[in-house]
């Protein structure tokens, strides 16, 4: 975003990105400096939710409780469709960077496509919890469970869009092979947003009450 | 493969090219403007701000008080605190922060120019969502800190206003937050080595982090609150289990490192008035950066000390208690700094200067009384009484604002190109500090005779009389202080007192280009080989140790024409276009009105698609 000058890969050569484009003090690019920071910052974020959600979960006020309304295979099953997202996001910035556009389009689609199969999984997992007996206002439990939850499904929905984006891109000629970096950043944030979610998991679903 | 890439780079729209003029400003990248922008907004609500406070000062001038009703003076005395915090010392900051940062490191710009322009209008915007609840039903009522379950509680739709307006404001933050720390870290000019960057820059790094760390903690605490009041969640309800300790935790994790993105900068300021007016290098550089980073780190630690009285039980109470005495260290060793800084230097009591100089010895009151409050006992006295408000505006007030006007004393030649009357500037400076001191020492007493905070009135007989007018005498004066730099900037700028580019004779690179700068800043990216770097081009040490002026070396070579081969980025639609979006996403939360909520967010995330796709630099223009 800073420097307009693109120059050219030279041919032969592996193009690993963008860091050689610009010349910055400490040699990193300047984008995924900022990717970093972004997401340390988010750490912080999604620390203070699941913080809140510890306090909660055994305040049910006369409601469903954790252990009583998870279902943890079915669970578990969405959990592996998400992570198996970061192996294909990890493909297709493979892809770019042999300069097989083809191929990196097909692998963005599919992890495009894990992440709707994840969030479809969560609309269908909140429906079910809803008609149990457990919404936002029924409890503080409740209220930690979705806002927690939901908070990273709009984060999953958000790395879709930007995942769709760069197809879209990629199909109007807007991504070369030399843009590597773009495929790179938003990897970064769908791994970290995948991450997060092995917390979630674990911390919510898995370690009984 | 670049001739065929390169007509693929045009987006759909080509880049905005106006250089002057209005639309110059609206579609504006350029970190220099942008800090003027926000100078100017955080100059408006400091007038805005200061206007309740006079109100609230003149309902408190006498026991039963009628100028302003209970209601009423519950939304002044929020939005004062919500306004000078969020809208006037924080964006004061960081225009200072805008405008610096690139010139002091040999930086032609931030590393994202159109995120920078982005956290701008993201900032104007929130301001002005937040004032617009005075029309709409009642502005924030239920203090700054917002606290539950009463702001949960609150009938009007002001908390609503808070809840959302503070988290808009908390993503300018975080993107500004974001930008510097790369643009700092990573655009130092070649040789500015981290231990030579110009302690204002430390403390933008500082500050910088803190913010980042910071934001993330409000946002949840501000969602938890929005969920409470507008879908009925129950994260703040005691009645159904939920716990209102939860959000004074969260509310001062963040608050606690807030105090200190308020401070530093300040202290920056500080630390570069100082040397230039002692004619000497700021005293221990390290001392002073470690100093900073030590405030950054350990500001994490202190927060429960703001809830003392809650009952967190002995263990807790008695280890924020250390942490908060221990924080007291770092901050000491940088009052020891200036002195040492001021000490046997030829010192110049230039307006900058004295601001400075009021900063070190009103903050030294506000930290001392501050200490005072780590003692729980002491503190469990002083809780919720006139003493903790003469505290805090000791160190905002006393330390945030007075070096805050003491850096536009200093930088206003630079960044505006004519010298401010010095004259005017000394009666402003003088008419402040005591204005100041009237209307703030006096609350000590008050707070230790037991007047509380927050009430709108109290009755006749208690002995709190003489002082409470004393206090309102002291507004008065500070407000008619603030007229006279209007006064002053206005009067100066007819009398065209042209700046030279250092008049000062000061130390680092920001004096080494034309005041006001080129919009490109540097003719050549300048090689940096000492800290204070302008100084040592233009002096050299005799073995005395006394400086001495190196003619040759002196001149900068900068005339400011030779800018016409260098590429700066374009100004851009869309950051303004994007900024739209969260204000009337928000307007749809608050009134449950979905569509306008939706029309917000499509708003913004088309403005980014344009974000992405435009070109890169707009097409030649002759």
């Amino acid at each position: 975003m800073a420097s307009a000058e693109t120059p050219m890969p030279s041919p032969g050569t592996h193009d690993v990105g963008a860091e050689a484009q610009h010349h910055t003090s400490t040699g990193l690019d300047n984008t995924k400096m900022a990717m970093w920071a972004f997401l340390g910052s988010e750490c912080l974020f999604f620390g203070s939710l699941i913080s809140t959600y510890l306090l909660y979960r055994e305040r049910a006020g006369g409601g469903p409780a954790p252990h009583e309304i998870y279902d943890i295979p079915y669970t578990s099953v969405s959990s592996f469709v998400l992570l198996m997202s970061s192996l294909t996001m990890v493909l297709a910035l493979a892809a770019i960077q042999r300069g097989n556009h083809r191929a990196m389009r097909v692998w963005l689609l599919a992890t495009a496509f894990l992440g709707m199969t994840f969030i479809g999984g969560q609309i269908y997992e909140f429906t079910t919890f809803y008609e149990e007996g457990l919404s936002l206002a029924k409890s503080p439990f409740g209220s930690s469970f979705f806002v927690l939850t939901g908070f990273h499904g709009a984060h999953v929905t958000v790395g879709i869009l930007m995942l769709l984006g760069l197809v879209g891109m990629s199909l109007s000629g807007k991504i070369q092979r030399s843009d590597a970096r773009k495929v790179e950043m938003i990897g970064l944030y769908w791994h970290f947003v995948d991450i997060v979610w092995i917390i979630i998991f674990t911390v919510v679903y898995l370690i009984p009450s | 493969m670049a001739s065929v890439a390169l007509p693929q780079r045009r987006g759909l729209f080509a880049r905005p090219t106006a250089t002057k003029g209005f639309w110059s400003w609206i579609f504006t990248v350029d970190h220099k403007k942008i800090g003027i922008l926000y100078g100017a907004t955080a100059f408006f609500f400091f007038l805005v701000g200061g206007t309740e406070a006079l109100f609230v000062r003149l309902q408190l001038a006498q026991p039963n008080g009628q100028v302003l009703n209970a209601n009423v003076y519950n939304q002044f005395f929020t939005m004062h605190g919500l306004t000078m915090i969020f809208l006037v010392v924080m964006p004061m900051g960081v225009a200072l922060m805008n405008y610096l940062i690139p010139l002091m490191i040999g930086a032609r710009d931030v590393a994202f120019p159109r995120l920078n322009a982005l956290s701008y209008w993201i900032f104007l915007f929130g301001g002005l969502f937040i004032y617009s609840s005075f029309f709409l039903g009642g502005a924030p009522d239920g203090g700054w800190f917002g606290y539950a379950p009463l702001s949960r509680l609150q009938p009007s739709h002001g908390m609503d206003f808070y809840s959302l307006g503070l988290q808009i404001l908390g993503v300018a933050s975080l993107a500004g937050a974001v930008n510097f720390i790369v643009t700092i870290i990573n655009m130092r000019a070649p040789g500015m080595t981290l231990m030579r960057m110009p302690v204002f820059i430390w403390m933008s790094l500082v500050v910088s982090f803190l913010l980042l760390f910071a934001m993330p903690v409000i946002a949840v605490a501000l969602f938890q609150l929005m969920f409470d009041r507008l879908f009925g969640a129950n994260f703040f309800n005691p009645a159904a289990g939920g716990d209102p300790l939860l959000w004074q935790h969260l509310f001062w994790l963040f608050g606690h490192p807030e105090v200190y993105i308020l401070i530093l900068p300040a202290m920056g300021i500080v630390s570069e008035i100082m040397p230039t007016f002692s004619r000497k290098p700021l005293f221990g550089y390290a001392a002073i950066v470690f100093a900073g980073a030590a405030i950054g780190f350990m500001g994490w630690g202190v927060w429960a000390h703001h809830m003392f009285v809650v009952g967190l039980g002995p263990v807790a109470t008695s280890a924020f208690a250390l942490s908060t005495m221990f924080i007291a260290v770092p901050t000491g060793v940088k009052i020891f700094n200036w002195l040492g800084t001021m000490w046997g230097g030829s010192i110049r009591f230039k307006t900058p200067m004295l601001f400075a100089i009021g900063f070190v010895a009103m903050f030294v009151i506000g930290g001392l009384s501050g200490v005072s409050h780590s003692i729980v006992p002491h503190d469990a006295e002083q809780t919720d009484t006139y003493y903790i408000v003469a505290h805090f505006h000791y160190v905002l007030f006393g330390g945030a604002l007075f070096g805050i006007m003491g850096g536009l004393y200093y930088w206003w030649p630079k960044i505006f190109g004519y010298m401010l009357s010095e004259g005017l500037g000394k009666l402003h400076f003088w008419l402040w500090f005591i204005g100041f001191n009237l209307t703030f020492a006096p609350m000590h007493i008050l707070g230790l005779q037991g007047m509380p905070r927050r009430i709108y009135t109290y009755p006749d007989g208690m002995g709190w009389n003489f002082w409470n007018l004393i206090e309102t005498v002291g507004a008065f004066t500070i407000a008619v202080s603030v007229l006279i730099f209007l006064w002053n900037v206005v009067l100066s700028r007819r009398r065209r007192m042209e700046a030279v580019a250092d008049p000062w004779d000061a130390r680092t690179l920001e004096w080494s280009i034309p005041s006001p700068p080129p919009e490109h800043n540097f003719d050549e990216i300048p090689v940096v080989e000492h800290r204070d770097d302008w100084w040592y081009r233009k002096y050299t040490t005799k073995p005395s140790g006394e400086p001495a002026r190196v003619y040759a070396g002196g001149a900068n070579g900068h005339d400011g024409e030779a800018g016409h081969g260098i590429h700066l980025p374009s100004p851009s639609y869309f950051p303004i276009i994007a900024a739209i979006g969260p204000v009337v996403i928000a307007y749809g939360v608050i009134y449950h009105v979905w569509p306008v909520a939706i029309l917000g967010a499509v708003t913004s995330l088309v403005a980014f698609f344009g974000w992405v796709l435009e070109p890169q630099t707009a097409e030649e223009h002759h």
